[in-house]
């Protein structure tokens, strides 16, 4: 059995029944029981779930049916993602007896088309980290560096598939927490266009930035799990009703020297040497199939930070209110209402979201909004801007996904600044609501992964994952 | 100085949210060191620019239109009261909130 399964290969050795999908399902959790208490990266299994549904492939093998696209896959889900029956705790102890009585949307769409559901991985407490070390429930460790951040916040998703114990999974992305973890553990990792993915299901951090999207081993794998999880969706406002391309498609397609901006800033101070080498070589390597490169500027990134961390701690503090210990989670029993209240959510909030809460409450409070909250937002409006300008010169853009390689555990949680710092190439694709794909880019030394960035247009998704199939096949994971 | 104690104090008020003093001192010092580098926004002069409270709205794509209003059966109370931590079917309970 191979120690890495791709979609196409799992599917040929199903159809040809080499394997069943019931005793892949088996190896799966033998590779999960041997490594996860190491590797911390799922929270729970659902073992009886996903056997019903690789009896129900085997069945389909059985009589010679035609397989679902996705069938027999199998995936890990993040646990902010709700799955009906199975707990759902946000990496929080506030919801660690939370057991959702719906599935996501995204999940459905998984498993209709085949998926086999493994279990629920961890992430930082409700999405909000770069490193995973914000989980209530124990950091998780990076597969390819074990003393070294998976990076965060879909750490657990991101380190699942690099270790082989999961051929994809679904992670969130509110300001890289798909993106970075992909360029950490060395894998391709995509967050569609805002609107793209139905958010049904997906428990709120940040509304107007929030977006669920693949992990795997493969482009052409993360294709076909974005191709089965898009498109509009009835049961949330914010998901478009714009066509999804055939992505698989369109990957394969050869590419027509496409004209490809590298803003200038960046690749300002701050990156590391051994980053700043590699993404160069991929960008070398891009222009050896064909591309033509353009130097851009979007003169706005350097104030994107600063914005993201207005806007998202702002609609944090509101989507979080909700935590109250009347309806679900926690309760810390008083005699008051009020009482209760803040009991509950001071003994079941993390520091991370406790940090986040207050000060997304004061940039909205009597006062402040002007100077805090109206400001992030009219900075959002000039970032937008920066990408609108950029794709009326360009096709895609390129950059690095993170400014340094995977950092070692324990190394940055005493200065929050430091850590919101990390998210400066991510941060800007989230506000401005486009799709962006971090693809491995050569390893440091040999060792530590590399993410090169490539953002396309608002719905360019197809163009964007093109890019990121070409720069595969082209080496350049080995840069 | 750009946040005190008491603006701390207030907000977690506002957020029904209990901090130790340990917290509340630590988070006073982080929040305002973020906020003082949050203060380079003011380099950008934003007076004739429409903020932008979310993405779909400027974008030609984005068709986010609302669904029909329909009554569909959703049969999730029982499950949803059996997990609340003190139901009292059909209601939830909560501490009393009126005095007599």
């Amino acid at each position: 059995m191979p120690a890495t399964w791709t979609i196409d290969g799992l599917k040929e050795s199903l159809a040809a029944k080499k394997i069943s999908a019931r005793e892949l399902l088996a190896d799966f959790y033998k590779r999960i029981e041997a490594n996860n208490p190491e590797l911390n990266a799922f929270l729970a299994l659902t073992p009886e779930r996903a056997r019903r549904q690789a009896d129900k492939i085997d069945a389909l093998i059985a009589s010679g049916s035609p397989l679902p696209p996705l069938a027999g896959v199998p995936v890990a889900i993040k646990d902010v993602i709700s799955t009906r029956g199975t707990k759902t705790t946000c990496g929080s102890k506030i919801l660690e007896n939370y057991v959702p009585p719906y599935d996501a949307t995204a999940v459905e769409r998984l498993e209709a088309a085949g998926a086999v559901v493994l279990g629920k991985t961890n992430c930082d407490e409700f999405a909000m980290g770069s490193s995973n070390e914000n989980s209530a429930y124990g950091p998780v460790k990076n597969p390819l560096a074990p003393d070294r951040v998976p990076g965060g916040s879909s750490g657990g998703s991101a380190a699942v598939v690099a270790a082989g114990l999961a051929v994809a999974s679904l992670g969130t992305d509110t300001g890289g927490s798909i993106r970075q973890p992909g360029s950490f553990c060395g894998i391709p990792a995509m967050m569609g266009s805002y609107g793209r993915v139905s958010r049904y299901g997906l428990i709120a951090f940040a509304s107007s930035l929030d977006r669920i999207g693949p992990f795997a081993t493969k482009v052409r794998d993360v294709a076909a799990i974005l191709q089965t999880i898009a498109g509009r969706d009835p049961h949330d406002s914010t998901s478009t009703t714009a066509a999804v391309p055939d992505y698989l498609a369109e990957v394969a397609k050869p590419l027509k020297r496409p004209r490809l901006g590298i803003p200038k800033e960046y690749f300002a101070e701050g990156m590391d040497a051994g980053v700043r080498q590699k993404i160069e070589a991929g960008i070398a390597l891009f222009r050896k199939l064909g591309c033509e490169l353009v130097e851009i500027r979007m003169p706005h990134t350097d104030y994107a930070i600063a914005a993201y961390y207005i806007i998202a701690t702002a609609e944090a503090s509101s989507n979080l209110a909700r935590y109250d210990g009347v309806r679900y989670g926690l309760r810390v029993p008083d005699d008051s209402l009020l009482t209760m209240y803040r009991k509950t959510r001071g003994a079941g909030f993390g520091p991370e979201v406790k940090r986040r809460i207050v000060l997304g409450t004061y940039v909205l409070s009597a006062g402040y909004y002007d100077a805090y909250y109206l400001k992030g937002q009219q900075v959002r409006t000039l970032i937008a801007e920066d990408f609108r300008d950029a794709f009326t010169k360009v096709d895609a853009i390129l950059t690095p996904t993170s400014p340094v390689p995977p950092f070692k555990l324990g190394e940055r949680t005493s200065d929050p600044l430091q850590m919101y710092l990390a998210d400066i190439y991510t941060v800007t694709g989230s506000l401005a609501g486009v799709p962006g794909i971090s693809v491995p880019c050569g390893k440091i030394d040999g060792k530590l992964p590399v993410g090169l960035q490539i953002f396309g247009p608002a719905f360019g998704e197809a163009r964007v994952l093109q890019l990121a199939h070409a720069f595969e096949q082209a080496g350049g994971a080995d840069v | 100085m750009k946040i005190s104690r008491d603006d701390v104090l207030r907000v977690a008020e506002l957020a029904y949210l209990d901090l130790t003093e340990a917290e509340l001192q630590t988070y006073r010092a982080q929040i305002d060191e973020i906020l003082e580098y949050i203060g380079k926004l003011n380099e950008l002069d934003t007076s004739k620019v429409e903020p932008m409270a979310q993405v779909l709205a400027t974008d030609q794509h984005a068709d986010a239109t609302l669904r029909e209003d329909l009554v569909v059966p959703c049969a999730v109370a029982e499950d949803v009261l059996h997990h609340a931590p003190d139901p009292e079917p059909p209601y939830f309970r909560v501490p009393k909130v009126i005095e007599r």
